[in-house]
């Protein structure tokens, strides 16, 4: 009987614990995702005072929408064109920076920065830095005795101005996780395979990489969800534009919500960025997560 | 020979990945007409900071934005502790289902769910507060499972300790988990301030007055307010000022900062 009683304090003791969180969870994760499901299958724009049902509508449209298909395909070549390229960088950041050498921690520095400067401000430096005829990249050109490139105006180029831009910005925050892995490998790996004679290269490849796959996975998945959050320079650099070349889901549902008021795509839409996360979250947490540790 | 190449390419980068800083810096420096020009001179001005000082709410920005920032982290710091402590050392009926709805939020953050939060903060009035833009972020999953993590290094004796001499849970929790988690709370500080000073998106949709404005949000306003690239030199200087605090505080402590985001990387 004692026994029950104190099991049961215990019960009521953790979950008052974790009520606040839950409570914050529930109002602001798990209850507005609901809410989107629901709103996902109605009609609600400035066109129809009530909400309406109209079943899966939203969806169809949005299947048949042109824009819909070039955001999602820009924000899978966004991820594609910064994700491998910012991680493999980070790596051989981490694996520079690691290494004691002079102004090791004016190199690390460097390369870590632009993590606390926010993506706003980011923005602003790097739109001067873009512009034709007085930015630092025209200065650049013309002194390379090349013409001048409209970099965030041309539909061709502005995707790479923002995966470089944005690959400048995360790369030395995943060259800290990256830091934190090379220092958890034991130092007597390195000294017996110094004792084989081992080439750099060889270490690298047969050591070093391996064990840092956990790392790897970890920032790639960051890394993925990453290029589906950053958004805010488009609202300062191009808007999405030129004819949404530059545009993005999240910032496409921002356009969709909040200018032109379609509340019911702008669920669907979300609900859409949801399921693409989850199903993210799944495969590593599934698949290859557990390949990884326990082989 | 290719170690020697390696070595040079990479303080090149780290050269490159200055550029912007140094760019923004000089630009805001030089006198207006001398912004956009790459003639070298030895005239360098603060005209810039003090023209935006006055031309927007800077202020008041700041203040929002300290607010906000501070009003987050306190608030984690209370959820994630008591939820860590619970996940980290009771068992108790709905542990794991209550767990994997914790992992849900790591992998849907606030920041995707720009447009239901929204309509949240509606129902409850309170667009344009500041607690509206706070509250989303309230429950952090990731600080609770970094605390978590400490916490279960944290060895049972010493809460038995601490309770032959009378102590009470919570009382346990504030004089035994908290100070030996220390380095923990000040990593998930730093991540947690950085954040939530640079955050852009969802300050941007809640607010609409000056009272309220984050700091980003202000910045972004002035920048845009500009049609052409005739006030490169107040631009650069505004988003200096906006950059400032948070660069110089990784400066001074850069070395924590670094640790900081190591160890909230690892756990």
């Amino acid at each position: 009987m004692g026994e029950l009683r104190a099991k049961w304090k215990v019960n009521m003791y953790a979950w008052l614990l974790l009520l606040p969180s839950l409570i914050f969870l529930l109002l602001f994760t798990f209850y507005p995702v609901w809410q989107t499901v629901i709103l996902s299958f109605h009609q609600a724009d400035l066109g129809s005072p009530e909400p309406f049902f109209n079943g899966v509508d939203n969806y169809k449209q949005m299947l048949e929408d042109d824009v819909f298909w070039k955001v999602l395909t820009n924000n899978l070549w966004f991820a594609l064109g910064t994700v491998p390229t910012s991680v493999a960088l980070a790596l051989g950041m981490a694996l520079f920076a690691n290494k004691a050498l002079r102004g090791k921690s004016f190199v690390r520095t460097a390369y870590f920065y632009p993590t606390v400067v926010p993506m706003i401000a980011v923005a602003n430096i790097w739109l001067f830095i873009y512009t034709p005829e007085y930015g630092a990249l025209s200065h650049v050109m013309e002194w390379l005795g090349k013409g001048d490139i409209n970099w965030l105006g041309d539909q061709a180029n502005v995707m790479w101005a923002m995966i470089f831009m944005v690959i400048w910005k995360e790369a030395g925050y995943f060259m800290i996780f990256y830091l934190a892995g090379l220092q958890n490998i034991s130092q007597e790996l390195y000294e017996s395979a110094a004792m084989e004679g081992a080439s750099a290269w060889t270490v690298f490849r047969r050591v070093t990489f391996p064990l840092l796959m956990p790392t790897t996975m970890f920032v790639s998945i960051i890394a993925f969800t990453n290029s589906f959050k950053l958004v805010d320079h488009l609202v300062i650099m191009t808007k999405g534009g030129p004819d949404n070349a530059s545009n993005l889901l999240l910032y496409y549902i921002y356009e969709t919500a909040f200018s032109f008021w379609d509340q019911g795509m702008a669920s669907a839409l979300t609900i859409v960025m949801v399921v693409l996360l989850l199903a993210v979250a799944a495969v590593q947490f599934f698949g290859l997560d557990k390949k990884i540790h326990y082989n | 020979m290719a170690r020697k190449i390696t070595t040079v390419g990479m303080y090149v980068l780290a050269v490159l990945w200055l550029f912007p800083l140094l760019w923004v810096l000089w630009t805001s420096l030089r006198p207006r007409e001398l912004a956009t020009s790459w003639t070298l001179s030895a005239d360098f001005t603060l005209a810039n900071f003090a023209k935006v000082w006055d031309a927007a709410p800077f202020a008041q920005y700041y203040f929002n934005t300290f607010l906000i920032v501070a009003g987050v982290l306190i608030a984690q710091m209370i959820t994630a502790t008591l939820a860590a402590y619970a996940f980290a050392k009771l068992r108790f009926w709905g542990r794991d289902v209550l767990f994997v709805l914790f992992l849900v939020q790591l992998m849907v953050p606030a920041d995707i769910l720009i447009f239901p939060n929204y309509n949240v903060l509606r129902d409850l009035a309170l667009l344009d507060t500041k607690i509206g833009i706070m509250l989303p972020y309230f429950a952090s999953a990731f600080g609770v499972f970094l605390l978590r993590q400490t916490f279960k290094t944290i060895p049972h004796e010493l809460e038995e300790a601490a309770r032959m001499e009378g102590c009470s849970w919570l009382q346990i929790l504030w004089r035994v988990y908290v100070p030996l988690a220390r380095p923990t709370y000040i990593a998930f500080g730093l991540v947690s301030v950085s954040y939530h000073w640079n955050n852009f998106m969802w300050p941007l949709i809640v607010t609409n007055s000056v009272e309220n404005r984050a700091l980003t949000v202000g910045l972004a306003i002035f920048a845009q307010s500009f049609e052409t690239g005739a006030q490169w030199a107040e631009v650069s200087a505004a988003t200096m000022m906006v950059i400032f605090p948070l660069l110089l505080a990784f400066l001074l402590f850069q070395r924590q900062f670094i640790n900081s985001f190591i160890h909230s990387g690892v756990k």
